[in-house]
């Protein structure tokens, strides 16, 4: 009797283990299916992307891709390179020392520091776009890269202190008396130990920061016009209300992922240490 | 030594953060240049415009303006319609100053102007050699004035007109008049409409906004002898008039009209009648760049053209203008005019013609551009329904009553992008079924109500 209803018990896990594996894949597949048309529809005319049922068998075509390419493209995605370069450079070196203190070494009301970091990123930013708007348009910084940058660095800030916090609070405090007896400065210790320690932490928050900074659209829209607008606003710029542009956009929007989608590739394994170390549990 | 540390900390660490600070400034800096100026020498001026094909078509063409102005360097900000508007109002009504060409309609203009937003173009036009100012379709010329003074010059115009399946009509037996009545359409398009293959009798919008649904629907109201407010500012949304033509447009896209016609913009629309999913399409007149394009367009060849559907009205058209004017914060006034003449001269429309297509010249703007030869062969059938749609696109020919405000489609008064979007929305969620027409007008007139107040009314 036991028997049978351990077999029992066995089979009916191995059935719900394979539907889980079954919904599994349905739902992966069902977030996965608007990057397939997507791509898809970036290798088709523009009236075969707009016919209705769509089509899934068609002659490919790399005529969107052309067109971008010879469409002056490539100033949108250098000023999306520097804005997210340079920002993400910058958060990082304020980021770091900025969790340092909060955490190793915690400075007087660190709970409220933490606190109104957190608390910049719950006013909508729409909120604040017309002081902004106003007050870029009277220090003549409207259409400038420079804008952006430190923009984007303000608003990764917050988020990146959060996450590098929690990954120096993982570094065990014996650790850095070790080093402190051994005659490590500060420096040396930052260098030699902690970073290396949290180097997926960084990796994972520099990549968020990427990610953001890329993808950032509202403050572009509204700041930027024909010199340091983004590859955001490029892909706005395909879009229009009297034609068709779903092939056209559905190229440029393939361009524009590749770059975050490549970094998260490249940078995968220090991505999934780095978020199961520290913040994102 | 704990101490030393932490002091050594704080300054090394500020001194490295602002260290790369002024880095990534100068980095930053390196890579950007701030707004309109000069480059090398050379000029540079921002256009703002909005990303429909025929502007597209003059973006692809700027190679030439460029050979004839070498010292002027064009920039374009180029967004759809709903972000173009957004942003080119943010930047000319608070001084933003970061276009020197911005591409409006006729709806900004004559507010704009009244505000001294806009440069006058009067000096520009009379100083300009072989511009043709008389050569502008004068509805639209009118529309683009402010005090008998033009504050912008039009890319292209267009008013509405009804297209429909010619082909489809002669199979069934069906005869379109040239002007139908909306009686007459409501019959063609039950007879015609087959949901059980996927075909509609018609296409109308039903997306929210003041330049979407609203536009349609507000020459509907306007043929049923219906107004937004009366002479003394009363609004009038929910007057029998506006009920039963708004009943009468929602009653027939629900009845007959294409799948999803809620969220169906003029986009939609024109691909549905493009893909040949429909038998008729009352929309803007500028549709036959598109729908008379076989490189988009599966139906050339089966199309025919006729006016705005009426009711109490002789006509029904409405009115409209994209173009450039240049705002009065620009330090480029010349090269802005330079620009603005290049791009609406009759000499464009040749251009056009020979490098892109003939039947992608911007229309409703010029006279004589139904008078080039290659234009008028292939316009044929849909170059007098334009033109006299848009000759007759005046309050006097599709009104029933006298209003206090300017415009067919919209009102021209500042609060009404914002009033038009409401009310849009609220006819588009009657679309979709999930309120009456009763309560989306009875919701309207309340909206219409504060509005109303601040020009006087006092209901």
């Amino acid at each position: 009797m036991s028997t049978i209803t351990a077999q029992q018990a066995g089979t009916g896990r191995r059935s719900t283990g394979t539907l889980l594996t079954a919904f599994t894949w349905v739902v992966a597949l069902v977030f996965f299916a608007p990057v397939v048309w997507m791509v898809l529809t970036s290798f088709k005319h523009e009236s075969e992307a707009a016919a209705s049922p769509p089509s899934f068998f068609f002659q490919p075509t790399l005529e969107q891709y052309r067109n971008i390419f010879t469409a002056d493209a490539g100033p949108y995605f250098l000023n999306s390179v520097i804005a997210t370069a340079a920002s993400t450079l910058l958060v990082l070196v304020l980021a770091v020392p900025a969790a340092y203190a909060l955490s190793i070494r915690p400075v007087k009301r660190t709970q409220d520091a933490l606190f109104f970091f957190i608390s910049t990123k719950m006013l909508p930013i729409v909120a604040v776009i017309m002081p902004i708007y106003v007050i870029a348009g009277q220090i003549r910084m409207l259409d400038n890269i420079l804008t952006l940058i430190i923009l984007y660095t303000a608003m990764n800030l917050p988020i990146a202190i959060w996450m590098m916090r929690s990954f120096f609070l993982e570094v065990p405090g014996e650790v850095l008396e070790a080093a402190s007896i051994d005659g490590a400065s500060l420096l040396k210790t930052m260098r030699s130990v902690l970073i290396p320690m949290v180097a997926p932490g960084i990796a994972a928050t520099a990549l968020i920061c990427v990610i953001f900074a890329w993808n950032e659209f509202f403050f572009a829209l509204n700041l930027t016009a024909a010199n340091a607008a983004t590859a955001p606003i490029y892909l706005m710029s395909t879009m229009t209300s009297e034609g068709l542009f779903l092939a056209q956009l559905s190229a440029a929007s393939v361009l524009a992922s590749l770059p975050v989608v490549l970094a998260g590739w490249f940078a995968q394994k220090q991505l999934v240490r780095g978020l199961s170390m520290g913040a994102v549990k | 030594m704990t101490g030393t540390l932490h002091r050594l900390s704080r300054r090394s660490l500020l001194a490295a953060g602002l260290g790369a600070t002024a880095g990534a400034a100068a980095f930053g800096l390196s890579g950007c240049t701030t707004g309109t100026g000069a480059r090398g020498g050379r000029e540079q001026i921002v256009v703002a415009i909005v990303s429909n094909p025929q502007m597209q078509d003059a973006i692809g063409l700027i190679d030439h303006f460029r050979n004839d102005h070498p010292n002027i360097d064009v920039r374009f900000v180029s967004l759809p319609e709903n972000e173009a508007r957004a942003k080119i109002t943010a930047s000319v009504a608070s001084g933003g100053g970061e276009f020197d060409v911005v591409m409006i309609s006729n709806y900004e203009t004559p507010i704009w102007a009244a505000q001294g937003w806009l440069a006058d173009l009067e000096p520009y036009i009379a100083e300009t050699d072989g511009y043709q100012d008389d050569d502008i379709i004068p509805t639209i010329r009118q529309a683009l004035s402010y005090q008998g003074r033009q504050h912008a010059v039009p890319f292209y115009g267009e008013s509405s007109f009804l297209v429909y399946r010619q082909d489809l009509f002669e199979q069934a037996g069906l005869q379109m008049p040239q002007q139908p009545t909306w009686d007459q359409i409501r019959e063609f398009a039950s007879a015609l409409h087959n949901p059980a293959e996927g075909f509609s009798g018609i296409a109308l919008r039903g997306l929210a906004g003041w330049g979407e649904n609203l536009a349609p629907i507000n020459t509907v109201i306007n043929t049923f002898g219906g107004r937004w407010f009366s002479l003394d500012w009363e609004p009038m949304l929910n007057s029998p008039e506006v009920v039963e033509a708004v009943s009468t447009y929602v009653d027939t896209v629900r009845s007959w009209g294409q799948p999803g016609a809620a969220t169906s913009g003029y986009g939609e629309c024109m691909t549905h009648f493009n893909q040949g999913n429909t038998a008729m399409w009352y929309d803007a007149s500028a549709m036959v760049s598109g729908i008379e394009d076989p490189r988009s367009s599966t139906v050339v060849g089966n199309t025919n053209y006729a006016l705005a559907p009426v009711m109490e009205t002789d006509y029904a058209g409405w009115l409209y203008a994209w173009s450039l004017a240049i705002p009065e914060t620009s330090r480029h006034k010349q090269a802005a005019w330079d620009f603005i003449t290049w791009m609406t001269h009759p000499d464009y429309f040749q251009l056009v013609g020979r490098e892109v297509a003939w039947e992608a010249l911007p229309p409703g703007s010029r006279l004589s551009t139904y008078e080039i030869p290659e234009y008028a062969e292939i316009s044929g059938h849909y170059a007098e329904p334009t033109l006299t749609s848009m000759e007759n696109a005046t309050q006097e020919n599709c009104m029933v009553h006298e209003v206090p405000y300017e415009g067919l489609q919209f009102v021209a008064i500042p609060e009404f992008q914002d009033l038009g979007t409401r009310v849009g929305q609220q006819l588009s969620a009657a679309i979709a079924g999930q309120q009456t027409v009763r309560e989306a007008l009875d919701q309207s007139q309340r909206f219409a109500e504060s509005v109303a107040r601040t020009y006087g009314w006092e209901g």
